[in-house]
């Protein structure tokens, strides 16, 4: 099958991703049906089918978008121990089927909220590497304008609503945004991401049960990569079945490593969501890296485990398979994109590197709103000024 | 009707005061409740503050706001106003925010069909529907953590703990989420939530719901916090922090619910960052807020008769404090108490203090002194309770010492 080579290629590192068509990636939409790797186990509710619609631009635009993911996240890595990222760096590598597959079934007015290991999912909903990696580095041109760091992505145009580092505290704030959506009337959901961790903090269900009495569009996502930290989930719950945990609640479990199982699941749970009220999926996950850069990853799980996980389940692999089984792209070309997003990513990082350290005025400026005709007065204030808008 | 600025001396008597340049800004120093003294020397004490325009205010001689039997003196009182209770004038507040914007709504417990535990959500239910003022289960860090998620998107809501003391519960989502989203996020979501609910010490409530949460949130970076003690300013700060942008705490108190005022019929707000002048004076300078304004008031009395002139600020905004204001009274009298029902340790009294001799440390005479309540858990006995918080015999022993 032909590529064809669409844009000639500029300056691919501003170009955010969703209008990347990269010359490797064909425009062809024709149909074409794949088998969800493993049947969905279902809680309250009927699962979705296995076979899922998809066409060669989404296949090669997931391969490309999750090599990009990975690419990110090992040079992320490469920066920190570099000492150029500080702080707490949360990589997301070996789970980016998550992010591709629920970014493939929704549209940016659906909102996402998630925990810490945000970097991919804001770079699905459009951010930029440029962004990402000024932010992980502290710059002024991060996308929160350096002063949120590795925890504190959020993008408000795409409704990303970050970025949280409290685990489980983000679970009542998506439910607030799900209700904002039922209030406003909007047609649209709330996906709360957390892991399996959080999922045993109380605050979910607390607001699993709010959620459940006013029908609120808010799926909750429990990404179940097995470690809470260091400590195993079976050490931790009682009943690993977090899709179950909902009790009145229906919930779906599926399989995390594969992105169309999760496409599938998540356009399924919108559409669940909108009619009937929350929904849990779990997705059933693993992230090569440890907890966060601090945590070597092999204290609490063997090696073997690790390597057996990458060389089974690697969501990349699997895709490219896919792609090679259905001759949508030759080895050559598969590594040739490899090689370009590589650059791509070294490009950005090399502009990041060269962005400058916020100002130090920017220390005080967004702790408060100004406006409303009331201001904050310090002693050398000389004016009250107060009046209704 | 156009908006006005409420910036006169008197309580009931309100002149209205409406300035001909309404994109102008009017300079105007808060309301007081109380004026014993003639307008002439009060002008002399505020200086080029007061616009000319104002009209006569009339002399109140009662220092403690309570019920105004006689207006006959003060003619421009008769038309405007109406009177009713403290939680009153805050459903008033509320219930005009929620028609005058759709975006607001209200979230705690029991606030619905039940009416609100204090009052002050009666009715709303009714007529604003179950989507707009919710009832949620008893879930304060989950509910809270909703409010604040729902204002990421634009909504605004009140958000009311059943005291404030449950709040606690909900401290990350507060402390976290609602103080930190905005500076985090480089400025791209603001978060106009209302957290409001009564606290402080009440009638024999025990030690756990006797709690005094302002100490606890002072230093919470991105949130404003005011207090409200008359039904004036508990509809003017209401309104005002439904409309600003920034995370606002509103303080009640479980005591003061039932206090009647005269307010006006007009539209108005208080100024959230702006402290109100209770009774003007040359001798000292005495900082209260919520209910100890009423024990301060009630010390004046005492004082006055034994020949002091205190001058009596209600601070109101408790985040950040409004320094011009004390920092002139400061300048003027020299000397400062600070009365406040907050604990001796790391209570807006002790913040207030450094905050005082840090910038005005060559005004003063005298060390600033405060008086709080004592660092124990509020017991249940009627007469151990009464002396754990500030009682006006021991303002007054504070004052005489001061003023040697």
């Amino acid at each position: 099958m032909a590529l064809s080579r669409l844009s000639s290629r500029s300056n691919t590192i501003s170009r955010p991703l969703s209008a990347a068509f990269n010359r490797f990636i064909s425009t062809d939409t024709t149909p074409i049906t794949i088998e969800t790797s493993l049947p969905f186990t279902a809680h309250l509710c009927d699962p979705p089918s296995r076979s899922v619609e998809s066409s060669t631009q989404e296949l090669l635009t997931f391969f490309r978008t999750m090599a990009l993911m990975r690419r990110m996240e090992i040079a992320a890595d490469s920066l920190y121990k570099a000492k150029l990222i500080r702080g707490f760096c949360h990589l997301y590598d070996g789970q980016e089927a998550v992010a591709i597959g629920m970014e493939a079934a929704i549209t940016k007015k659906d909102a996402i909220i998630t925990a810490y290991r945000d970097h991919c999912i804001f770079l699905g909903r459009g951010g930029e590497l440029y962004e990402v990696f000024a932010e992980l580095m502290g710059r002024r041109d991060g996308c929160s304008r350096g002063k949120g760091g590795s925890m504190h992505f959020y993008k408000k145009d795409s409704s990303f609503y970050g970025g949280h580092g409290i685990v489980g505290a983000q679970v009542p704030l998506g439910c607030g945004i799900a209700f904002a959506q039922k209030y406003g009337k909007e047609e649209a959901v709330t996906f709360a991401m957390y892991g399996d961790g959080a999922a045993n903090q109380g605050q979910l269900f607390e607001a699993l049960n709010i959620s459940a009495l006013w029908d609120l569009p808010a799926i909750l996502v429990c990404e179940n990569n097995h470690y809470g930290m260091g400590t195993a989930e079976w050490r931790a719950a009682k009943s690993p079945s977090y899709y179950k945990r909902g009790d009145y609640v229906p919930g779906l479990k599926v399989d995390g490593m594969d992105a169309f199982a999760v496409k599938q699941a998540c356009k399924f749970a919108k559409e669940h969501a909108l009619k009937n009220g929350p929904i849990i999926l779990e997705m059933d996950t693993y992230r090569y890296h440890g907890h966060s850069m601090s945590d070597p990853g092999s204290t609490y799980r063997t090696r073997d485990e690790i390597s057996g996980v990458r060389q089974e389940r690697d969501p990349i692999e699997r895709i490219k398979k896919l792609v090679l089984s259905h001759d949508l792209a030759t080895e050559k070309e598969l590594k040739d994109m490899e090689k370009e997003i590589r650059k791509e990513v070294d490009d950005a990082i090399a502009k990041a590197k060269d962005c400058p350290m916020p100002e130090p005025s920017e220390l005080f400026t967004n702790v408060y709103v100004k406006g409303f005709g009331t201001e904050s007065f310090g002693p050398d204030r000389k004016e009250v000024k107060a009046a209704l808008p | 009707m156009s908006a006005i600025l409420q910036g006169g001396v008197a309580s009931t008597a309100l002149s209205p005061f409406k300035t001909t340049d309404s994109n102008k800004l009017v300079t105007a120093p808060s309301r007081s409740s109380l004026s014993v003294r003639s307008r002439s020397d009060w002008s002399k004490s505020f200086g080029s503050r007061l616009i000319a325009r104002r009209s006569q205010p009339p002399l109140i001689p009662n220092a403690v706001a309570t019920k105004k039997t006689d207006n006959a003196e003060s003619s421009t009182s008769s038309k405007s106003g109406h009177e009713l209770l403290l939680f009153e004038a805050l459903q008033e507040g509320l219930e005009e925010e929620m028609d005058r914007d759709p975006h607001v709504c209200v979230m705690g417990e029991d606030v619905g069909h039940y009416g609100g535990s204090y009052k002050v959500t009666k009715g709303l239910a009714d007529k604003f529907g179950d989507l707009r003022v919710l009832d949620t289960p008893i879930c304060e860090n989950a509910f809270t953590g909703m409010g604040i998620g729902a204002a990421m998107t634009g909504l605004r809501p009140v958000i009311e703990g059943m005291n404030m003391g449950f709040l606690l519960l909900a401290f990350n989502q507060i402390s976290n989420n609602c103080g930190m989203l905005h500076y985090t996020s480089g400025g791209q979501f603001t978060i106009p939530v209302v957290i409001r609910g009564p606290g402080g010490v009440g009638r024999q409530l025990g030690a756990e719901h006797s709690q005094r949460l302002e100490s606890y949130f002072q230093s919470i970076p991105g949130i404003q916090m005011v207090a409200c003690s008359t039904p004036y300013n508990a509809k003017g700060l209401m309104k005002a922090a439904i409309r600003s942008e920034n995370p606002v705490i509103l303080f009640e108190h479980v005591l003061l619910y039932n206090l009647k005022e005269s307010i006006p019929d007009e539209e108005y707000i208080c100024n959230l960052e702006e402290a109100e002048m209770v009774r003007p004076g040359e001798h000292i300078t005495i900082l209260t807020y919520s209910r100890m304004r009423y024990h301060v008031m009630q010390a004046a009395k005492t004082l006055v008769n034994k020949g002091y002139d205190p001058e009596v600020i209600d601070i109101r905004s408790l985040k950040p404090f409004d320094l011009y204001t004390i920092g002139n009274s400061v300048k003027k009298t020299h000397r400062v108490l600070i009365v406040e029902e907050c604990m001796r340790t790391g209570g807006i009294g002790a913040s207030l203090t450094a905050a005082i001799n840090e910038n005005f440390h060559d005004y003063l005479d005298a060390p600033v002194m405060c008086l709080s309540s004592q660092d124990v858990p509020t017991p249940y006995a009627g007469t151990l309770e009464e002396w754990t918080v500030v009682q006006p015999a021991q303002i007054v022993t504070a004052v005489e010492q001061l003023c040697q």
